[in-house]
Formats: C-alpha cells, sequence, structure tokens
C-alpha cells in the first residue's frame, strides 16, 4: 500500500512509486491524501497487505512514520513492513530505522532499487 | 465450526481479510471455511455499480456508504480494478473516493484486482460477496469496470446491478448494443450538470423501451435517474429505487435469495466447475511441461495447434476421440 500521511498536498511521487511497483507486478493500494496514521492502518488492515510505503514531503515524518509502526503494533499487524521516502534529512534515518521503519528511501533512489529492495525484502504470506 | 469460521461471523476484520486474500490466491483450504460459512450468508443485499472509467462509480459508492450508514446499516464494499496485461500489477485507487469511511467499525472496504485470465475475478469476487455477508454486512456492494464478459458475471451476482454512465458517451447505436446495458437495473447518468445530459437520457430510454412487452408482464422496468454524485445529488433518489427493486424481487419468484434463483445458481455452478477443472487440468499441464512441449512442437512445425490440444486433453479427462 502506498499512502500519504499528513498534512502533505504532494503525492507526484508517490504516484511514480505506486506506478513502479505495479509494473513491477505488485498489486498496489493508493490511499490518496492527507491520511491520518490510524486510518492507514486501518486500511492497510482491511486490505491485508504485506506493506506500507508512507511517503512525506513535508516534514512531519519523524511524528506520523513511527505512529504508523506503533499503531501496527497496537492491532497485532507489526508483521506488515513499513518503509518511507520523501524528503527526509539523514539526520533522522537513524532515529525512524529504530522506531521500526525498515528502509527509507530519499529523492534521487532509482526505481529500480526500491523495487529490488521489496522484492529481497517483503516475503508475501 | 474452526475458528476461523467463527472469527468471520464475530465480524474479526483481520480473519476476514486474510481470508479474502487467501480466496484471491485460490488457496485450496478455502473450499472448507466457505462451506462452513454458506449457511451464514444469504442475509446481505448485494448491489453492483458498474460503468466505464471516470464515470464516477466510486464517488457514487461514497456516498452510498455515508446515506446507508445514517441509516444504521452497515455496508461492505469490494472494488475492483484492473490488472495489468504486461506486468500483472495493478494500482488500485477507489479507496481514494471512500477515505473518510476508513474509520467507520461498520464499513469494511476491500479492494481486488482481475487478475489473470482464467475467470478467476467472478469467482473469488462472488466468494468475497459471501465472506462479507457470513461477517454480518446489511448491504455489500460491488463495484466493478464494466467493460469485459467477467465484469457482467460478477453484476450478475448481484441483486441490483446500476449501470453509471455520463453524458456524451457513444449515440443512440451504443445504446442498443449488447451487452453490459443489457444486465441495468437501474441506470444512473452521472455528471448530470455536463452537457448532453437530455440526449443521453433519451437515448436509454428508447432502448429501455423497446423491451416494452417483458414490462407489460410485470417484469421490472429500468428506472434512469440523474446523479451529480460529487454534491451528493440524485444519491437518495437511486437508494430508493434499489429499494424498489428489492421489493420487486421479493415478490417475483424466488424471493431475496440469490442461491434461490435457478439461473443465478446455474451460472455459479458452471463457473465453479470450470475452474475447477482448469485448476486440476490445466495447472497440472503446466507443471508436468507437456503444455510447453506441445508450444514448443507447433512452433518448430512438429504438430498444429488442434492436434495438439487433443493430445493434451483426451488422455487427461479420459474424453474419446471425436
Amino acid at each position: 500500500m502506498v499512502a500519504k500521511p499528513g498534512l502533505d498536498g504532494h503525492d507526484r511521487g508517490a504516484r511514480i512509486i505506486a506506478r513502479a511497483y505495479r509494473d513491477a507486478g505488485f498489486e498496489v493500494v493508493y490511499t490518496g491524501l492527507h491520511q491520518t496514521p490510524e486510518e492507514i492502518v486501518e486500511a492497510a488492515i482491511q486490505e491485508d497487505v504485506d506493506m506500507i510505503g508512507l511517503s512525506s514531503l513535508a516534514g512531519a515524518h519523524r511524528y506520523l512514520f513511527p505512529r504508523t509502526v506503533e499503531l501496527l503494533k497496537e492491532r497485532g499487524a507489526e508483521d506488515i513492513v513499513v518503509c518511507g521516502g520523501g524528503i527526509i534529512p539523514d539526520d533522522d534515518i537513524p532515529r525512524l530505522k529504530k522506531a521500526g521503519i525498515a528502509e527509507i528511501f530519499t529523492p534521487g533512489t532509482a526505481l529500480d532499487d526500491i523495487v529490488k529492495w521489496v522484492e529481497e525484502n517483503v516475503k508475501p504470506r | 465450526m474452526d475458528s476461523v469460521t467463527e472469527k468471520v461471523i464475530g465480524g474479526d476484520i483481520r480473519t476476514v481479510a486474510r481470508l479474502i486474500r487467501d480466496i484471491d490466491d485460490g488457496m485450496p483450504e478455502v473450499r472448507e471455511c466457505l462451506k462452513a460459512l454458506y449457511p451464514h450468508t444469504g442475509k446481505a443485499y448485494v448491489i453492483g455499480i458498474t460503468g466505464a472509467p471516470g464515470v464516477g462509480k466510486s464517488t457514487l459508492v461514497d456516498q452510498m456508504i455515508s446515506h446507508l450508514r445514517k441509516k444504521e446499516k452497515t455496508v461492505g464494499v469490494l472494488a475492483v480494478d484492473p490488472t495489468s496485461p504486461f506486468s500483472g500489477g495493478a494500482i488500485l485507487g477507489d479507496r481514494v473516493r471512500m477515505q473518510r469511511h476508513s474509520m467507520d467499525q461498520g464499513v469494511f472496504i476491500r479492494s481486488l484486482a482481475t487478475r489473470g485470465h482464467f475467470g478467476g475475478l467472478t469467482l473469488s469476487t462472488r466468494s468475497a460477496i459471501d465472506v462479507l455477508d457470513a461477517m454480518g454486512k446489511d448491504y455489500v456492494i460491488v463495484e466493478t469496470v464494466g467493460v469485459g464478459q467477467d465484469e457482467v458475471d460478477v453484476v450478475r451476482s448481484t441483486h441490483t446491478t446500476v449501470i453509471v454512465v455520463i453524458p456524451g458517451m457513444g449515440d443512440d447505436i451504443q445504446a442498443i448494443k449488447a451487452g453490459i446495458l443489457e444486465v441495468g437495473d437501474i441506470f444512473v447518468i452521472n455528471k448530470a450538470d455536463r452537457e448532453g445530459t437530455d440526449k443521453t437520457l433519451s437515448d436509454l430510454r428508447l432502448m429501455i423501451d423497446m423491451d416494452q412487452r417483458k414490462y407489460e408482464e410485470g417484469r421490472w422496468k429500468p428506472p434512469i435517474l440523474k446523479a451529480e454524485a460529487v454534491f451528493d445529488k440524485g444519491v437518495v433518489e437511486m437508494l430508493e429505487e434499489i429499494e424498489k427493486h428489492g421489493k420487486y424481487l421479493m415478490q417475483s419468484g424466488g424471493g431475496l435469495p440469490l442461491r434461490r434463483r435457478k439461473e443465478k445458481v446455474r451460472e455459479e455452478l458452471a463457473e465453479m466447475v470450470k475452474n475447477r477443472i482448469i485448476q486440476g487440468v490445466f495447472e497440472e499441464l503446466l507443471k508436468t511441461g507437456d503444455f510447453e512441449e506441445a508450444v514448443d512442437s507447433i512452433v518448430d512445425g512438429r504438430t498444429d495447434p488442434y492436434t495438439a490440444c487433443d493430445s493434451l486433453v483426451i488422455p487427461t479427462l479420459g474424453l474419446s476421440k471425436p
């Protein structure tokens, strides 16, 4: 699932990622803009996804990303892998990874590398 | 009763979500579960919403959910989007229009991709309807892109099928062509603020009026409604027509349960049998390599496709040569 958490109206990146996953043969649920972590987790559970990719360009990733992981744990769905991407300062990456975000993709990452990472690290159940 | 069945009936979201995925993945173990769930089905009212891409189906469904929730009815939605024939991937974007309902515990929304070429969509969507029905949803709404035979089949497994069109799509010749327009119980012209609405209305009316003799025998005459789903115009009227159609079904032979209607059962069972044969026989041929071998021998000019087909099928099924 590709999701846009928070008050961030820029989803071109998210849509390009969704398209790249589609072309790699994945089924991608796109949530649309302005989702709360609660809404994202609820949707992910209803859709029974293997992975959530969060896109944030507005600077609130330090709250939104870990909160999503936390809620998944609360719902007993910690098996869903969470990744993030967007405008994320390098300094924040270790902190996000510590909070349970499996990987962060920053601008300039090749689409093929992102797809490859998912193929290698996300095992369908 | 096993625990999965119990949890589905209890409305456990994770169990339902996983079961639908297993159905979609064609896992053989779901069959036992569907058998156990079957006695708990038949209570939900199933509505099919279909129409070309971009006519506003998801927006319409979003508004329908709101109105049904106001009446304290619970709603399950199955939103079907096409699978890419090239990569096998899909973008399932119908949730985007329904996001305001995602925290509502009375609403369960699930996206499905059309996937393979073996009529799988029809079968797994039907089973998914059963699951949402068994979990206790009052209404199940199935949204499909109405472009192929499979999609027409899906809407046939519903109580009421709503066909959504927009002004200016095709002329009066399109309206008399066979196919999707024939399966509609209700027609909605969405985006009715646009030019050409009245023309579309009269084209549809002409098509429907051609079956006048049927209506005189007491058959259902499909109403045509104008709507602007984004502004919630015409949605209440559409739900009223759906209710009327439901009453009509109650009065006409068979009553409301879909599995009491012979033609629906015949269609569904035929589909299931075909699917099992494909699973049992075709997938076996793929596994043994016989199929690929036959492909090679046709390509190399050693045989023709008709002979190859005979030699694959006849021994496996124990058929006699024609």
